[in-house]
């Protein structure tokens, strides 16, 4: 059998651990999809259910964009929304446009843990080992764990850089240095190496910063692409921008227990998918005095939908302001920059009015 | 103490065990009137914009009921156990009634149903008769009744079900939440119009559960959501059955958004109506949708008694 070329969608910077995993894991090639454009929301688009989430439209993008690329296999993730079906439908309407690929889909491994996943990778890869698997799935969430580090760093800092560009040019560079990780100790000395030299790029950072924190639904706001770069658009104004829902730490720390008990007051539930963690760090940065948060959500996600009414009591009480996203495959890039900036100005003028 | 149930979303499928429940208990209870367009407009003030038809329908009852009890009744209903989940929307439901009218003062109740983290239904509702100041004993008693009750409702559903397949002429399918096509302002028009037209409608809904749990997995692999997981097993026990298949959803459904466009792709022996209420006034569009898609019936019955 040849080797299969495997491809998953687009999503921030991951691909670069996902990459390592599907070649070094699964001893399969990987065709990362081109990078992602207007006629990419266009293509999954056309194919999809009108009302779909937009995160479903552009993966169905992505994955005809890698087809064409060469891609012969293709993966799709479980989730607790409607990514949990993304799988099943992505697949359908794939064939149903005559493409002949092979669909791992996760999700058909719901109800059988370990042993399913297992079993689903084994149909790509016969000859797969499990120690090489689990030595590459290591190495990939620490590479998860150092972009998360790295762009965290970057969101709070790139705003007030003494050079423009110094920030993008060093970040371009880290891409690079990751993309050629092979091991932990390699994940490891690149981590802290990058950190060091981001932190040496001079900053002229006030004593106190406007600062926003941005809260949301998990692929829309983790990708760039699909929420029109807001985070960046709002630092380069000269905001310290906090966001902590990335996959570290939504996959590998996530303390639910404490986080639910946070928010007692606002929440007797777990409200579904990432809504707890919405309202948790919403309550923390209006808690800590932060000058306004933004929440970024796909339209019609429903979990980020019912979190709203909490966020706007969050709002009344501690008198910060919210601003709303909600990104479909039409949102003018315009209207977001025109919003960005009237909330910025407010800000300011709050900032002032306070002092 | 008097509880509010809103007549809206799950009181469509729960409605004997809740109130057999509450009238064991001795517990007074008001059902809010029937969906109009007064809930409707209060109901969509209270939401989030986006959110779908069916939950401002929902809020607009909880308003309705504002002044005419002291406490609303608001479950919170997760799962039904491991691969049985519902909409986020009901694991969410409780804190948005309490977050959205913490203004009016509400009172809440209601009980937790999270087989996947607590315990199952009992425990659910021996914890809702806690709150309604009630002993163990008593509650459990209570539950037993309402589940016989909702039992014998089941049953009666079934008969009439079984019965309007049995119906001559042209039968439809209609396929949709329960607390959509059985409100009277969002479903029922289209149910009252196919009736107009001399159409039997056959409810998805209506039939039998696990049965239709069962047969699912012909239609779809891995479809999360239980409610839509029965729709669609029951779209794969009548499709030989029924002349037509109506997908009635409420705009922007999430779990509908989906599985929606999987039948469509799946089923094509069957036509298939996709009708998408919105909540506008008037049904003149959703009337010519239906006529012209009944007078498709009608040729497609008369050409194939023609080959004959």
């Amino acid at each position: 059998m040849e080797k299969r070329k495997i491809s998953f969608p687009h999503f921030g910077s991951y691909y670069i651990p996902i990459r390592h995993l599907m070649i070094r894991g699964l001893e399969i090639d990987y065709v990362t999809p081109p990078p992602m454009t207007k006629k990419t929301l266009e293509l999954g688009g056309k194919y999809s259910p009108d009302y779909v989430c937009a995160p479903f439209k552009i993966h169905l993008g992505c994955y005809i964009e890698a087809i064409e690329k060469g891609a012969d296999t293709l993966i799709q993730v479980d989730g607790v929304c409607r990514l949990g079906y993304y799988g099943e439908l992505h697949e359908q309407i794939l064939r149903d446009l005559g493409y002949d690929v092979v669909f791992v889909n996760l999700a058909r491994a719901r109800n059988r843990r370990i042993r399913g996943f297992y079993e689903e990778f084994k149909k790509i890869s016969p000859n797969l080992s499990l120690k090489k698997f689990s030595t590459a799935l290591l190495t990939s969430i620490d590479m998860v764990e150092s972009i998360d580090q790295i762009e965290d760093y970057l969101r709070k800092n790139i705003g007030f850089e003494q050079q423009e560009g110094s920030f993008d040019r060093l970040y371009e560079d880290y891409l690079q240095a990751l993309s050629l990780v092979e091991s932990r100790k390699e994940a490891k000395y690149v981590t802290s190496n990058y950190i060091k030299r981001f932190k040496e790029i001079p900053v002229n950072k006030p004593l106190k910063p406007l600062r926003v924190g941005v809260v949301g639904e998990y692929y829309s706001i983790m990708d760039g692409f699909s929420n029109h770069q807001i985070e960046r658009e709002m630092a380069k104004m000269g905001i310290v921008v906090d966001r902590y829902l990335n996959v570290s730490n939504s996959l590998f720390h996530y303390p639910v227990k404490k986080m639910r008990e946070y928010i007692k007051g606002y929440s007797s539930y777990d409200i579904g998918a990432t809504g707890t963690m919405t309202l948790n760090r919403a309550l923390k940065f209006a808690k800590r005095g932060y000058d306004g948060i933004i929440h970024v959500k796909s339209f019609g996600c429903t979990p980020e939908i019912d979190a709203m009414p909490v966020l706007q009591n969050i709002s009344k009480d501690y008198k910060i302001p919210i601003l709303y996203f909600s990104f479909d495959s039409q949102t003018a890039e315009a209207g977001i920059l025109t919003r960005l900036e009237a909330f910025y100005d407010m800000m300011v003028m709050r900032k002032e009015g306070k002092a | 103490m008097k509880i509010g149930i809103p007549r809206a979303f799950l009181y469509y499928r729960y409605s004997s065990l809740w109130e057999t429940f509450l009238e064991t208990l001795n517990v007074d209870y008001v059902v809010s009137r029937e969906t109009d367009k007064a809930i409707l407009k209060q109901g969509t003030i209270r939401a989030i914009d986006e959110a779908c038809l069916s939950s401002k329908v929902y809020l607009g009852h909880v308003d309705a009921l504002l002044g005419k009890c002291d406490a609303v009744m608001v479950p919170r209903i997760a799962n039904f156990g491991k691969g049985n989940i519902l909409c986020t929307k009901f694991s969410a439901l409780y804190d948005i009634v309490d977050n959205t009218f913490r203004d009016n003062g509400l009172q809440l109740v209601g009980y937790n149903m999270d087989p996947i983290k607590s315990g199952g239904e009992l425990a659910a509702f021996l914890d809702f008769g806690k709150k309604l100041g009630k002993k163990k004993p008593e509650s459990f008693y209570a539950y037993t009744l309402a589940k016989q009750a909702e039992r014998i409702d089941r049953q009666e559903t079934l008969r009439q079900h079984e019965e309007s397949l049995r119906k001559p002429g042209i039968k439809l399918l209609i396929v949709g939440h329960c607390y959509n096509i059985h409100d009277k302002y969002i479903g029922r028009p289209v149910l009252d119009y196919l009736a107009t037209q001399g159409v039997t409608p056959v409810l998805a809904d209506d039939a039998d559960r696990r049965k239709a749990l069962e047969s699912a997995a012909a239609l779809t692999e891995t479809m999360p959501w239980i409610f839509n997981r029965e729709q669609m097993g029951a779209i794969e026990m009548y499709r030989d059955k029924v002349d037509g298949i109506v997908l009635l959803s409420t705009f922007p459904c999430g779990p509908d958004s989906l599985a929606n466009e999987t039948v469509i792709r799946r089923v094509k022996d069957t036509p298939i109506l996709n009708l998408l209420l919105d909540g506008q006034e008037g049904n003149a569009g959703v009337e010519t949708r239906l006529e012209s898609f009944i007078d498709i019936i009608r040729f497609r019955r008369e050409a194939a008694y023609g080959e004959a």
